[in-house]
């Protein structure tokens, strides 16, 4: 692409692209990771589902040769992971959290042990949104290139936040995250509940995968996810489990781990590796400063492990 | 974690209650050797149902990866070789785990005590080797130890999850590895894998007499003793294990629950550096991309599957480096992807975690149920 020079006005332009483009993958895994924990669950596995389903997206648009066949795919690899997670969690003894690591490090092994074959081939993109049409600046023009997933995205963290507060299985997803003797009283069974809550929310973090390797980075590979599956959960304590609060911290790390890349392309080299830990040590400072050892965090799920 | 804290030793049982409290306490110990074989056993066969699902032999897969692993002096060498690091690694996660910390991110301690390994060796060039390989080993366990220090300070001090932080912490010393490696520690000779530079070879941590496999072997099952020792023999052990039971009991009885969860994680962050010092000393020969080779991860599965206990954690070590090791020949002789090795490690660990439910249920282990029945 030809380049125009606009100066370091590159770095905000670039960083403002690259919150749309990064923080995709986020908004869905945190918004699945929402429903999860506001359930009373805590699936740090997401990581594994996220590298599943940018496998299983990846290899199913090769195949098919399109990309949303791919993008179902993941979303039912996604679906499976989760439930299996809701399912197994329901064992007394049986550790949500340590079942998470378990299926993080088994999603990522079984993405590697089948995706092998797919690492050459090229796969065909999500579409995108021309927004920036308008401008005649190619850097204005690639920041407001915005991929349809980021749209649906946004309109989803909007309806989750509206179905929590008004809808009868808002509610219901809400009184078994706060108290399951409470969702008993009421004829409820937690752990039904829980089970689908933690299958849809593997299913938005298949989804957030298929970005990734249909749009951006927009390949394969078993480099493809550096953490963004676990960022997102660190990110839902961070919004306090408000799924409008977990859209616009996606676009803040978005925008931090486009950082590294922003600045690389207009020249800056130096420190170019700790650039890109931006949003690890933004992540890690919004935890220290969110936490507290005296008080029980404003809107968390009484059920709710980690927070315990 | 429970069971260990009501276990006296078998003299004063055998004296004070006689035989049937010597039944009870076999029988509790023994469910503690059944179950998680058992489900090794379980999670073995899944494995094979997987294998026989993308049409291949499980009997050669087993058979190839037990050559791989066993089969030879060769391979049991390069067993122990990988064993090594996984020793300490997991004592990384177990060691918290015994106050119920669920650390993961020691990949970032083994890391870190690599770099500051290397940096110590290279700038002390000249000086006596015994020296300067004891100042790697402290300087690396306490780069690690710092890591994962800062790790339990902040679960205790500022209530920040330690799971999600230690993994966090674990991404940021990748990144600042690379930084060092790839700047102000590169050794301009080091074209296409950014190293540090090399160690002098009298600083090199060599084998352990006729073996091919370094001494870190050694110093991995000293750490695994040792810290045996410190939870099961000590007053410190003592309060760890009730602070892990729970927290406020600890508290009331005045025990100090901050410096024991930041000395704790310290140690083990510090175990976790040693395992990168030891690298660095011992393979590498400088520090490198390849310290985050994945041990600190492979260490959690370790960790679990020994539920926890320093000395199970020898045998378990050295089993999955057997696996480990025959990842390669797995991929040669079955073609197969070296990720094999990764599907059957998670198998594993979801069958262990899911055997937990099934403590105490069993009436043969369970004396508890005994007397309900007669």
């Amino acid at each position: 692409m030809e380049t125009t020079d606009i100066g370091l006005w590159g770095v905000p332009l670039a960083m403002l692209g690259g919150a749309i483009r990064v923080s995709t993958p986020f908004i869905f895994v945190s918004l699945g990771e929402a429903i999860t924990e506001r359930s009373g669950r805590i699936n740090l596995g997401l990581e594994g589902t996220l590298v599943f389903g940018a496998m299983s997206a990846y290899a199913v648009a090769v195949m098919t040769g399109s990309p949303w066949p791919g993008l179902l795919a993941a979303a039912l690899a996604g679906l499976c992971f989760g439930l299996f997670h809701g399912w197994i969690c329901k064992f007394p003894k049986v550790n949500d959290i340590a079942i998470g690591i378990a299926l993080m490090l088994f999603g990522t092994g079984l993405a590697f042990f089948f995706g092998k074959p797919f690492i050459q081939p090229s796969a065909p993109d999500l579409p995108a949104i021309a927004f920036g049409a308008w401008s005649d600046i190619p850097q204005v023009q690639a920041a407001l290139n915005v991929n349809v997933l980021f749209l649906i995205g946004a309109a989803l963290a909007v309806f989750l936040w509206w179905a929590f507060r008004n809808t009868r299985i808002g509610l219901i997803v809400r009184v078994v995250g706060d108290s399951a003797d409470a969702a008993r009283a009421m004829g409820l069974n937690p752990n039904t509940v829980r089970l689908l809550a933690t299958g849809v929310g593997g299913a938005l973090a298949g989804i957030g995968g298929a970005y990734l390797s249909l749009y951006y980075p927009g390949s394969w590979t078993e480099r493809i996810s550096s953490g963004q599956g676990l960022m997102a959960v660190a990110l839902v304590i961070f919004a306090r489990w408000n799924p409008l609060g977990c859209f616009a911290a996606a676009l803040l790390f978005g925008g931090a781990g486009a950082l590294g890349p922003a600045l690389q392309s207009v020249g800056v080299t130096q420190g170019y590796y700790l650039f890109y830990a931006a949003p690890y040590i933004l992540t890690l400072i919004i935890m220290i400063a969110t936490s507290s050892p005296s008080r029980t965090l404003a809107g968390a799920p009484g059920e709710l492990s980690i927070t315990k | 974690m429970a069971d260990t804290v009501s276990s006296p030793d078998v003299r004063t049982i055998l004296d004070a209650r006689g035989y049937r409290a010597a039944l009870e306490w076999t029988a509790r110990r023994a469910e503690a050797f059944v179950i998680p074989l058992a489900a090794l056993v379980v999670g073995m066969v899944l494995f094979s149902l997987f294998v026989l699902a993308v049409g291949k032999s499980p009997v050669q897969l087993y058979e190839t990866m037990w050559r791989g692993g066993f089969g030879s002096w060769f391979s049991i060498q390069n067993s122990l070789s990988r064993g090594a690091p996984l020793l300490l690694a997991a004592l990384c996660v177990a060691l918290p785990a015994r106050l119920g910390l669920v650390v993961i991110g020691g990949e970032g301690a083994i890391v870190l005590g690599g770099v500051a390994a290397a940096a110590i060796g290279v700038a002390l060039n000249g000086a006596p080797s015994f020296l300067v390989i004891l100042l790697m080993g402290v300087g690396g366990a306490a780069a690690g130890g710092t890591w994962i220090g800062v790790v339990g300070a902040l679960r205790h001090y500022r209530a920040v999850n330690e799971t999600i932080s230690s993994l966090l912490m674990a991404y940021i010393a990748i990144a600042l590895m690379n930084h060092l490696v790839e700047g102000p520690l590169r050794d301009p000779a080091s074209l296409n894998k950014p190293s540090t530079q090399p160690l002098a070879d009298i600083y090199r941590i060599g084998n352990i007499p006729g073996m091919e496999v370094h001494w870190g072997l050694v110093v991995g099952i000293l750490a695994c003793v040792l810290s045996w020792l410190l939870i099961e023999k000590t007053r410190w052990g003592f309060a760890a294990r009730i602070a892990g039971g729970n927290v406020r009991a600890a508290q009331v009885q005045g025990l100090a629950v901050g410096p024991l969860i930041v000395g704790f994680t310290a140690l083990a962050g510090g175990f976790a550096g040693l395992a990168g010092m030891l690298e660095v000393a011992a393979v590498q020969g400088s520090a490198n991309g390849s310290l985050a080779a994945g041990y600190g991860y492979t260490g959690i599965l370790v960790a679990f599957l020994a539920r926890h206990n320093p000395l199970a954690i020898i045998p378990v070590a050295i089993l999955l480096g057997g696996i480990d090791a025959s990842g390669g020949l797995i991929q040669r002789r079955m073609d197969l992807p070296d990720a094999t090795v990764l599907v059957l490690q998670g198998m594993l660990f979801i069958v262990i975690l899911f055997s937990e439910t099934f403590y105490g249920r069993f009436k043969l282990f369970n004396p508890d149920l005994w007397q309900r029945s007669t």
